[in-house]
């Protein structure tokens, strides 16, 4: 009997050849996430994948999951009334840089600092692949976007330190190379109560790679394995990102704190006393 | 290292040629070496890889990890003295 | 089915219009809500945060009306009945999202308490200026339905056939309240909760595997599937067939959103609800809606002792659109008269639907407070005698 690729029971192989380009690292994303979930003890069905607009939007439609592709910037709410409606629910949301950061920041802020349950995965390839390489807020400093042709003047978000402060729970940087050390990571993530961020640094080889004369996927990749150094624990203060300068890669933060619904169940008992039964869904 | 007495690989690659877009991960990154870009084009024209040193194969699947593309996945095989 | 009668406050009770929107929301079985305090329809969501803990709700404040837009959907895919309540400016803000609803198919309640626009306008007095918002206001084609009380009894009630509707349609519905409503105390009786009848969800009795999430087999309103049921169902905003997989082409277009229109379109006449009085022998038939249609009540007695033969059709559905009703009765009536808490808005509807076959007649306001009966009763006057109608009645 021919071998199947263990990948495809987890994928719409009916909507496989994917959209991505040659190179980008999405599919490898997808290839790391379907081996995590395998190696969590949650049944699939109750995995929920929630993603915006994007290349890496995309993603929701190629995983055999219950999946939504939402609107531009606004998977967290999405992700949050569902989480709340069901909590039995795991809910993953997996977005790209510009989707989760820029459109979609202020929704990310307030998430964290809910501490809503979720897995938040981006995919940070430093740009709009989709819509044709514009510049995102990860963009570094001095890179060629199509809207910013003469390089980028802003300084961009150090995403895992954002992560941090606005009250992640748990937040990790890998890139597309570091796929064994991101399984474990996204693992930790899924399996972990709380808000939880993972920031893949991937290669977009068509429009940010090709801009900005970093080669192909392959490059890029190569790039990511010479140039990353790996520090668990580090100061998120510290993984800023230099245009074509070094990587910090590591589970920077890993604590504890209680969830949304963990607060309320707590606070409405004390306060309510008996006429409040604990939530645990509509 | 294959294991001198193995006269079987540990490991199988296989590989749906035509999902391949050429992007060369998993020939990088196999730390075996097995892997290397076929001279034959799928019909996209993307050289698919090929096993050169499939004895070499441990069945470790990054190249399955690896491929954005779905084309390619390594498994382990029962090992036949 | 229905009502859980855990929520319902059996009884009269004397509330206003934003208190009973609340109690309406809970009768029909809502347990999300998302908002964001927006005047004048904060109290909604502050009885809601008061109301639900302790009838297992869960109402969240969220940090925007975007986010709270949906927020809702969300909870609706994971197996709840949500609403959201916002004004004017919230509104706006809310459009994407009433069309992912409309394209997502989910069914959810938008409430908007209608103030002074445009802009920040007045926040704390009426208006009827969003109306043509709540059917054209997001972008692409699609179809809402829309409701509007004119009494909070009538908030009350018509959140719950809000609720009903959006279930039997899977439709996003507004709710079209204005700060008058909202904010007016009157009696509100709440009935016992096996006397309020409510539309259940039409889950899917699919197979897990074989479930299409837009597969409606000659109908035109699909079974839906919730998260965690173990359909594994993908939905996009893209345009998409009925597997829920998007499909970019002008042939998937037509098939998709053709359907969206059509679900309520072919239905105008099932969901469309008017309110008659002494139509069938009038010259002049005033058509409103909202608080302006108590105004207009007062206005038609007076126009009735100057010996005018004139009826009253007032629009509990502002859309669908009445276009059935208007066109019978202008075949055969003078003229209508329409007074708007707006410069013009439904009225062109009306104007739409008549024809050119009767009169009609504006009567604009900007809002800020309700018209004055006795311009309404000039005009209607005026329109029976066929006179012009005076400037400062435009």
């Amino acid at each position: 009997m021919k071998p199947t690729n263990p990948t495809s029971q987890y994928l719409r192989m009916d909507r496989i050849p994917h959209i991505w380009c040659p190179g980008c690292g999405l599919g490898t994303t997808v290839n790391c996430f379907v081996r995590a979930i395998e190696g969590c003890d949650i049944p699939l069905d109750q995995i929920s994948v929630v993603s915006g607009i994007g290349c890496t939007g995309r993603v929701a439609g190629y995983l055999k999951l219950d999946s939504f592709h939402t609107t531009h910037g606004r998977p967290i709410p999405f992700a949050t009334g569902l989480k709340l409606a069901n909590p039995k629910l795991k809910v993953v949301v997996y977005s790209g840089d510009g989707d989760l950061f820029a459109i979609g920041g202020n929704h990310f802020i307030h998430a964290a600092r809910r501490n809503m349950d979720m897995t938040i995965i981006c995919v940070n390839n430093f740009t709009y692949g989709m819509t044709g390489g514009q510049v995102t807020p990860t963009t570094p400093i001095d890179a060629i976007a199509s809207t910013t042709p003469f390089g980028n003047i802003e300084d961009p978000f150090n995403l895992p330190y954002l992560a941090d402060c606005a009250g992640s729970v748990y937040v990790a940087r890998w890139t597309t190379f570091h796929v064994r050390q991101l399984i474990k990571s996204m693992k930790e993530a899924i399996q972990k109560k709380g808000f939880s961020f993972i920031e893949i640094i991937s290669p977009c080889p068509t429009l940010y790679g090709r801009r900005n004369r970093l080669g192909d996927g392959l490059e890029m990749m190569q790039f990511y394995k010479a140039n990353s150094t790996i520090q668990n624990g580090a100061d998120t203060r510290d993984a800023v990102l230099d245009f074509k300068g070094k990587i910090l890669c590591g589970k920077f933060v890993d604590r504890e704190r209680p969830t949304f619904l963990d607060l309320y169940n707590t606070k409405m008992a004390e306060r309510l006393g008996s006429s409040f039964k604990p939530y645990e869904g509509v | 290292m294959p294991d001198a007495k193995r006269k079987q690989p540990r490991g199988l690659t296989t590989i749906n040629v035509e999902l391949c877009k050429g992007c060369g991960f998993c020939i990088a990154f196999c730390p075996a070496g097995v892997l290397e870009f076929s001279q034959e084009f799928n019909s996209k024209g993307y050289h698919p890889p090929h096993a050169i040193k499939p004895e070499a194969c441990t069945g470790c699947g990054l190249c399955g990890t690896y491929c954005p593309d779905f084309a390619i996945f390594g498994i382990v095989v029962k090992d036949v003295a | 089915m229905k009502a859980d009668p855990k929520g319902v406050l059996t009884g009269a009770h004397f509330l206003d219009g934003d208190h009973a929107c609340c109690e309406g929301a809970i009768s029909a079985g809502c347990r999300f809500v998302a908002g964001y305090p927006i005047t004048p329809s904060t109290e909604v969501v502050e009885r809601i945060a008061t109301r639900f803990p302790s009838i297992g709700g869960m109402f969240i404040q969220m940090e925007d009306e975007i986010a709270s837009s949906i927020a809702i959907q969300g909870a609706v895919w994971g197996g709840a009945k949500a609403m959201t309540v916002t004004s004017g400016p919230g509104f706006s803000l809310m459009m994407e999202h009433i069309g992912l609803a409309a394209m997502l198919e989910t069914p959810c309640v938008f409430v908007d308490v209608q103030r002074g626009g445009p802009s920040t306008g007045l926040p704390t007095l009426p208006a009827q200026s969003d109306i043509m918002q709540a059917r054209w206001g997001s972008h692409g084609d699609y179809e809402v339905i829309a409701l509007c009380p004119n009494s909070p009894q009538e908030c009350y009630e018509l959140t719950i056939r809000a609720f009903n509707l959006a279930e039997e349609y899977r439709v996003p519905v507004m709710l079209m309240m204005d700060e008058c409503v909202g904010h007016m105390t009157e009696k509100v009786v709440i009935p016992d909760a096996e006397k309020i009848e409510l539309t259940e969800r039409v889950y899917t009795t699919a197979e897990p595997g074989k479930y299409l999430p837009y597969l409606t087999e000659g109908g035109l309103v699909p079974p839906m599937a919730k998260a965690g049921a173990g359909h594994r169902f993908h939905v996009t905003g893209l345009t998409h067939d009925e597997r829920g997989y998007p499909v970019m082409n002008a042939d998937a277009q037509e098939k998709c959103v053709r359907r969206l229109v059509e679900k309520i379109r072919s239905n105008a006449d099932k969901i469309t609800i008017v309110e008659e009085s002494e139509t069938a022998a009038a010259d002049i038939v005033v058509v409103s809606y909202g608080i302006t249609s108590r105004v207009a009540v007062k206005a038609i007695e007076m126009a009735k002792t100057e010996g005018i033969k004139v009826g009253h059709l007032r629009l509990v559905t502002v859309w669908p659109f009445a276009e059935k009703r208007i066109r019978e009765l202008a075949a055969r009536v003078k003229a209508f008269v329409m007074p708007e808490l707006n410069y013009g808005q439904l009225f062109f509807e009306l104007q739409r639907a008549v024809g050119g076959k009767a009169g009609t007649y504006l009567i604009p306001h900007g809002g800020g407070t309700v018209h004055d009966p006795e311009v309404i009763c000039r005009t209607i006057v005026d329109a029976a005698k066929e006179q012009p109608v005076k400037e400062s009645q435009k």
